[in-house]
């Protein structure tokens, strides 16, 4: 059996038992129906309104190739707190838009901070055509028709699954702080965009969008401190693709593995994984297998998990059905020159 | 008779003033007792705690009491079963499953540090529940485990839930990863594998 056609009875046995879920409560938690409706858009067209500011982070999420699209929108007058420097305070009102797009625009996502403080989670699935995006169901969409997509179907995540990375960082933010907008990026990082008209720290501070940021972050741009190139392209990469479960605030923090960088102080990520073992045991393998064995890739959990699309082993376990080869390559070839056990 | 009603007046206020108070969360040993009840009741140990066979038939051993599949306890491959309307297979702990998912494993619950929920706090048990995910982020909870029923308890009852979990004795036990359908598992193992030594 192939694959898909694994991943598909394994949905059709969980969904056989989780229909009941299905049946909620209708939680659009009042979103616009359309997303022309939300702020992104020119009335009557799909021109991005020019106080929406596009920004693209640094270490991209990789979500199976689509071509992705970012943008963020803050109330007139209002900016953001960077009193913490590793989680900035959004003013109520501020709204995020992440299209994502595989040959056209298939979906786009959607984030709200209301007024009481609360954030909400929606997505937008695009016509054929490109002319509407109309809010999907809370349940998501399994599998809309997207031909140049891995498997020639695309996946529309839920809110709860939406809710499952966003809540699990110290701000629902993810993609848009100190070291994603750092204008010292990281040449290596897979997936990035080009740094054309790159919304980075100084442009922030500069137009009166950020405040009370550190003058040391200003004066030097963060970027991760690394043994080598390929070491910093490869914790950049597990920062912004790991990072926002797997680090010391947020509910994770109980597997004591953290993958997330910190501007303000030094993140435990290496000490958290190199030879360290690992809570999962992947079938087959030995009972003391090790997050990351220095030189070992194949004895190393991470990379294990990472080039894996078995539902029951992979990482990220959602948002993605197949393996970002590039980024493989890239942590393969780290942890295969990794120095012994070296920690920061 | 003025004086009468302002006295039932006051008597109501006072009522009402203690019937608030009284609402506040258990304490916690009746939040450990709530939970014990709602474990007892909601059929926790039908899965989690493994059956042992005595001269009564199966029963519950409680000296493994919600420690989940007993690590020592390998299971061989899961039968393959003809095509039809049968499609999973038992253990007979009741603690191992096969089925189109794979074969899960039913988890160890006590709160040992290592193998159990020790290291869990609240959110992480709530968090699990309500998604039908690990940790509530992490892959999906296979079946038979009824999260389409237990997402609907509420904070209270899922709090005492995991208070009493954590009140009961920690049984170290590593419970094994849920195996992929053996032709699934041929076609990931080109994908990584992290090989035994």
């Amino acid at each position: 059996m192939s694959q898909g056609g694994f991943n598909w009875l394994l949905k059709l046995a969980l969904a056989g038992v989780c229909l009941p879920a299905l049946v909620r409560a209708d939680d659009s938690q009042g979103l616009p129906r359309r997303l022309a409706d939300t702020g992104l858009y020119v009335a009557g067209g799909t021109t991005v309104r020019p106080d929406v500011l596009p920004f693209s982070p640094q270490y991209p999420l990789w979500s199976d190739g689509a071509a992705k699209r970012r943008w963020i929108w803050l109330p007139p007058g209002s900016s953001i707190d960077a009193s913490q420097p590793d989680a900035w305070d959004f003013p109520r009102g501020t709204k995020l838009w992440k299209e994502f797009a595989h040959g056209r625009a298939l979906e786009t996502r959607y984030l709200e901070r209301g007024a009481d403080g609360s954030w909400r989670f929606g997505s937008y699935a695009w016509n054929a055509d490109g002319g509407e995006a109309l809010l999907a169901p809370a349940t998501g969409i399994r599998a809309l028709p997207a031909p140049n997509a891995p498997g020639a179907h695309y996946t529309i995540p839920s809110v709860d699954d939406c809710r499952a990375c966003h809540e699990g960082a110290p701000v629902p933010v993810l993609g848009f702080g100190a070291l994603q907008l750092s204008a010292d990026r990281d040449p290596l990082a897979p997936h990035a965009d080009e740094a054309r008209d790159t919304l980075d720290l100084r442009v922030l501070v500069a137009r009166g969008l950020l405040r009370n940021l550190s003058p040391q972050l200003l004066a030097n741009p963060p970027r991760i401190a690394a043994a080598s190139p390929a070491e910093r392209a490869a914790l950049g990469y597990l920062h912004g693709n790991c990072g926002n479960c797997h680090n010391d605030e947020g509910p994770l923090a109980v597997l004591d593995m953290t993958l997330a960088q910190r501007v303000a102080r030094p993140s435990p990520v290496l000490s958290s994984i190199v030879g360290v073992q690992s809570q999962f045991v992947p079938p087959g393998a030995p009972a003391d297998a090790v997050r990351l064995a220095p030189g070992h890739l194949a004895s190393s959990v991470i990379a294990a998990r990472m080039s894996s699309r078995d539902p029951l082993q992979q990482m990220p376990p959602l948002g993605t059905s197949a393996v970002d080869t590039e980024a493989m390559a890239l942590v393969s070839r780290w942890i295969e020159s990794f120095p012994n056990h070296s920690s920061n | 008779m003025q004086s009468l009603k302002m006295l039932v007046r006051i008597a109501l206020v006072v009522a009402a003033s203690f019937a608030r108070a009284a609402d506040p969360a258990p304490a916690a040993g009746d939040e450990v007792a709530r939970g014990k009840y709602l474990v007892t009741t909601s059929g926790c140990h039908d899965c989690h705690t493994p059956l042992k066979m005595t001269p009564q038939g199966p029963a519950p051993d409680m000296d493994r009491m919600l420690s989940g599949h007993p690590a020592q306890l390998e299971m061989p491959p899961a039968p393959q079963l003809p095509a039809g309307p049968w499609i999973v297979a038992v253990a007979g702990t009741n603690t191992a499953w096969s089925g189109p998912w794979g074969v899960s494993f039913t988890a160890n619950l006590t709160p040992d540090q290592e193998t159990g929920l020790g290291k869990w706090n609240v959110r992480a048990f709530t968090d699990t529940i309500r998604t039908g995910r690990h940790l509530g982020r992490g892959r999906e909870i296979l079946p038979p485990m009824p999260i389409p029923a237990y997402r609907n308890f509420n904070d209270q009852d899922l709090a005492a839930i995991f208070a009493y979990l954590q009140s009961i004795p920690a049984i170290r036990n590593k419970v094994p990863a849920p195996r992929a359908p053996a032709a699934a598992t041929a076609a990931t193992a080109t994908a990584g594998t992290v090989a035994g030594s």
